[in-house]
């Protein structure tokens, strides 16, 4: 096992991230993407922590991961009521801050 | 607040003793308030009151009137007092003078912002002193002005100056500006009991006389609440405890005699009068308000009259400073006080009600500039060099006052015209009484002439409310028949007037004469300098006196009536005041019918409210110059002698005052002085009495022709004999001072070459006066023989003028021409080119304006607005163009920590 292994899935599972982020209109799926962001920083924390000989990229690894939790529980509860108030999620219809 | 200074001050220890004040001296803002209340009560709700609101007048008068008395009770104890202790050596001290002399800090004036604020309104909104609301009481005991001003016996032991009684001080922080303070107050001492007493006392007879007076006036309300505020204004004055105090009380008082001598505006001339007298005294304001500016910083900022007058006493202020500050007070007292050459006013004065002219144009107004002097005398007597000198412009001008007054005296018609000028030559004396150092003599004749002028005064509007005219020669003659009450008092105020023993004017007339230490001759020596011009002049007008009065005694109570029946040839002027009671009744036709009705029966004499107060006043004329007998009179007790003075005048050690020295008086002066007087009533009764009634009387068929030709009888000498009629002419003519003022009538051609030798003469008079001073080219001489010279130049030039070119126009008013030329050619040329600098100076700032500084503006402005339209597109209100900058930037941060790693 080598560690390009874990950087290679871990970069490729950003990048598909950072294309739902920026180009899905769905914001269901754009937190999904950013799930996806996050899952790849901690595949890299993992991996690095295994290659050192540390538990402390697992420990992270585990932050992030609450942290991730509660994110999407905000994030979702934030598109209900967009849902609840525009009957849409489109995100290029929400451009309310417009200048 | 008394308890706690009683307490202060009762204190008796072995080392110093302090004096307890009375209530009274403390309190005295009382007097001028209660006025000051029953003004506001009358204006506001006379006419709802009975009588139109005179009974609240005079009650409230007649309060301050017990108030003064009481006063001045409490003032000749305090006196006593200081008697008492003459063993050790006291002076007067405030203690804020001398703490301004140690610290003058800028936390002194922020404690006072404090009391001021924190003893606000709440406290003592009810203490203020009627006229300024400003006026706070920040004194709870605490404060510090409070027990710094209070009057302190300081005793010092083996100074041996002898007790001085202390003025009475209450001083409160009027305003507090660049970390001095503007005070408001009281100051009472025995010159202001004396004020008080005189000012309560005429203005509460006037005003019961006024009821009677003025009965049926259309105006009667608004004339008893000016009458009230007025009287306000002058207790005001007089209880001032700082300069500027003063000079709102001098201006009230001025106000306050605008109002009432226009009483009755309708009539052009009365309006005219009231303006003339309120701009002729502006004239001498400028000098006023340059005079206390001039002391309010030279006496180190402080406008307090009692250090201004300790300061310039002991030396502390330059003589120059007090010379010119005293000159420009000076000025403000000629127009005040009726002096010579600003008198012109005053006759015209007499256009107003009588009863005004017996209260503001005898009694108080015109002696508020006497009064002036007497108050800041530390300045005049030290700025004019009156001790010891032998001329000064003081001493001059009341010596010519009272000269040229009772000159002017002889050809008035008028008999209140008559009063008038009689009023100017005596206020004359009393200017010469200052000038020369005879301090207590001007007072004490300032409080004499008050009570028999007002007799006079009041005794003329009688005479004139019975026969609706002021026309001695026209309308009066054989009065004594109808009025005998009148009558009685008239002759009374005559003959202490003129001056004759036992009478009021003669013990002040005398005290003046001997003060002005002339009398080398025959024992009366003394007093300060050898002022033998003003003993001259002053002996001359006291036989003037005794002349105009005894042909006004002649014109009005003897002789023939001389009424015209059905005369319509009065002049309107003559009567306007006299028919006030029918003036109430609207139209002029009424003016008409009133005289007709008046013509069918006899002038009968005045009702009680007339003659009561005229009774009182003629009895105060008798007694009241029993106050100061002089020193060393044998025929009273040593206790009864130069009283006045031991209470009234503030003793030298009292360090607000100079230190004159008393004439001795002198009998061969007294008697010799009343010898003059009696020649001069003698001469003008053997016309009168003797000459005037075995004239032919010219038998005319009507008793119109009649009437006339006995008025033509009663001319006098100097309008009958040729050498004598150009004498006539410049007196009728009021030395044409009026024509140089303004623009008169013209003179005619006889009466400029008049002109011009009668301001020669006077021009060489003033030369020669400096000659015969042996050329002691001190400023004051030098000034005076400087004002010499420009009369002289004047009379030269307008001579001239007069002479080389006759043109009519010219003459009139070469003031008022000169004024005009140089007013339209200089000034307004000066005024044009500042203006049109201004204007080319502002167009140039409008350029610079809009180009560069709202340049500027706008174009940040302009800047700002586009950078924020560029910046409006970025923001789009889409999140995941947001993202996409987000990640771009964190890509290129990325790269660029790549790169530089």
């Amino acid at each position: 096992m080598y560690l390009t292994q874990f950087l290679v899935l871990s970069a490729a599972l950003f990048c598909i991230g950072v294309y739902g982020v920026l180009a899905r209109r769905n914001a269901v799926l754009v937190l999904m993407s950013i799930e996806l962001i996050l899952n790849a920083v901690n595949i890299n924390l993992v991996a690095m922590g295994a290659f050192n000989g540390t538990v402390a990229g697992e420990v992270f690894a585990l932050f992030v991961i609450a942290v991730a939790a509660a994110e999407v529980g905000i994030g979702l509860a934030i598109v209900l009521l967009i849902y609840r108030n525009r009957r849409s999620i489109d995100l290029h219809e929400v451009d309310l801050l417009k200048g | 607040m008394t308890s706690a200074l009683a307490s202060l001050f009762a204190v008796e220890s072995g080392t110093a003793i302090y004096q307890t004040s009375g209530w009274f001296l403390e309190n005295v803002w009382l007097v001028p308030f209660i006025p000051a209340m029953s003004f506001l009560i009358i204006l506001f709700f006379g006419k709802k009151l009975p009588n139109g609101g005179a009974p609240i007048g005079i009650a409230m008068v007649g309060v301050a009137f017990v108030l003064s008395v009481l006063t001045a009770g409490q003032w000749i104890s305090q006196v006593n007092y200081a008697d008492s202790h003459k063993s050790e050596a006291a002076h007067c001290e405030s203690l804020e003078y001398d703490k301004s002399k140690v610290s003058h800090g800028d936390d002194h004036s922020g404690d006072d912002h404090g009391g001021a604020d924190d003893h606000g309104d709440d406290d003592h909104s009810d203490d203020d002193h009627g006229d300024d609301d400003h006026g706070d009481e920040s004194g709870l005991g605490l404060y510090e002005g409070e027990q710094a001003l209070a009057p302190v016996f300081a005793v010092e032991a083996g100074d041996g100056n002898g007790g001085a009684p202390c003025p009475v001080i209450k001083s409160y922080t009027w305003w507090s500006s660049g970390g001095h303070d503007i005070t408001v107050g009281t100051m009472v001492d025995g010159l202001t009991v004396t004020l008080l007493v005189v000012v309560t006392l005429v203005s509460l007879l006037v005003n019961i006389y006024s009821t009677d007076y003025v009965a049926g006036d259309r105006r009667y309300t608004h004339f008893f609440a000016f009458l009230s505020l007025f009287t306000a204004a002058m207790l005001f004055y007089v209880v001032s405890e700082s300069v500027i105090q003063m000079i709102v009380g001098w201006e009230l008082v001025g106000v306050c005699s605008f109002t009432l001598i226009g009483h009755w505006w309708e009539d052009q001339d009365n309006s005219d009068a009231a303006l003339k007298a309120f701009l002729t005294n502006r004239v001498g304001d400028i000098g006023l308000l340059i005079g206390m500016i001039m002391l309010f910083f030279a006496a180190g900022q402080t406008s307090s009259v009692f250090q201004i007058n300790a300061a310039a006493t002991a030396g502390a202020i330059p003589q120059t400073t007090l010379l010119i500050a005293s000159l420009c007070l000076l000025a403000a007292v000629m127009s005040k006080s009726g002096q010579f050459i600003l008198h012109t006013w005053l006759p015209d004065a007499m256009a107003g009600p009588t009863p005004v002219s017996a209260l503001i144009h005898a009694a108080t107004m015109v002696v508020a500039g006497i009064y002036m002097i007497a108050r800041l005398y530390g300045v005049f007597f030290n700025g004019l060099s009156i001790g010891g000198s032998s001329i000064n412009a003081l001493a001059l001008i009341g010596a010519v006052t009272c000269l040229f007054g009772a000159m002017l005296a002889f050809v008035q018609d008028d008999i209140k015209k008559v009063l008038a000028y009689s009023t100017i030559s005596q206020l004359g004396y009393m200017a010469l009484a200052l000038g020369v150092g005879a301090w207590t003599a001007a007072i004490f004749h300032l409080m004499t002439h008050a009570f028999f002028k007002a007799c006079l005064f009041l005794g003329a509007g009688s005479v004139a409310h019975s026969v609706h005219s002021f026309d001695m020669k026209k309308d009066m003659g054989g009065m004594r028949k109808f009025m005998p009450h009148t009558y009685r008092t008239f002759l009374i105020g005559s003959l202490a007037l003129m001056g004759l023993p036992p009478l009021a004017g003669f013990w002040s007339k005398d005290e003046i004469l001997a003060g002005t230490g002339g009398w080398g001759v025959a024992g009366g020596t003394g007093g300060n300098g050898a002022y033998t011009f003003a003993l001259v002049m002053g002996i001359m007008a006291a036989m003037m006196t005794a002349a105009y009065m005894t042909r006004v005694i002649y014109l009005t109570f003897f002789g023939e009536f001389r009424h015209v029946p059905h005369g319509d040839d009065h002049a309107p002027s003559a009567h306007a005041d006299a028919d006030l009671d029918h003036a109430g009744a609207a139209s002029p036709a009424a003016h008409g019918d009133g005289h007709e009705d008046h013509a069918a029966h006899d002038p009968h004499e005045s009702g009680p409210r007339i003659v009561i107060p005229l009774y009182i006043l003629a009895f105060l004329a008798i007694v009241s110059g029993f106050l100061n007998f002089p020193k060393g009179f044998q025929l009273v007790p040593k206790g009864l002698q130069t009283r006045f003075e031991h209470f009234v005048e503030p003793r030298a050690a009292a360090e607000y005052f100079p230190s004159i020295s008393h004439a001795a008086p002198s009998w061969t002066l007294a008697i010799a002085a009343t010898g003059l007087v009696l020649l001069g009533a003698g001469l003008s009764w053997f016309y009168y009495f003797r000459l005037v009634p075995n004239q032919e009387l010219a038998h005319d068929a009507t008793p119109e022709m009649i009437a006339r030709s006995r008025t033509e009888l009663v001319n006098g000498p100097t309008s009958k004999i040729g050498a004598l009629k150009g004498g006539h002419t410049a007196l009728v003519n009021k030395y044409y001072l009026d024509h140089i003022y303004d623009k008169g009538e013209p003179v005619e051609t006889s009466g400029a070459g008049i002109m011009a030798s009668l301001y020669g003469l006077a021009a060489g008079l003033g030369l020669g006066i400096t000659l015969d001073n042996g050329l002691d080219l001190s400023l004051n001489t030098a000034l005076i023989s400087g004002v010499g010279a420009g009369v002289t130049v004047f009379a030269i030039v307008f001579a001239a003028l007069k002479s080389g070119t006759g043109i009519a126009s010219f003459t009139k008013g070469l003031l008022a021409e000169a004024a005009d030329w140089s007013n339209k050619h200089l000034l307004d040329g000066v005024v044009d080119n500042v203006g049109k600098g201004a204007v080319r100076a502002a167009d140039v700032v409008y350029k610079i304006d809009q180009g560069v500084v709202d340049g500027a503006v706008n174009a940040a402005g302009r800047a700002s607005s586009g950078a924020g339209g560029g910046l409006r597109r970025l923001q789009t209100g889409k999140v995941q163009q947001y993202a996409t900058y987000m990640f771009a930037a964190a890509a290129v941060l990325a790269g660029i920590l790549i790169v530089f790693n």
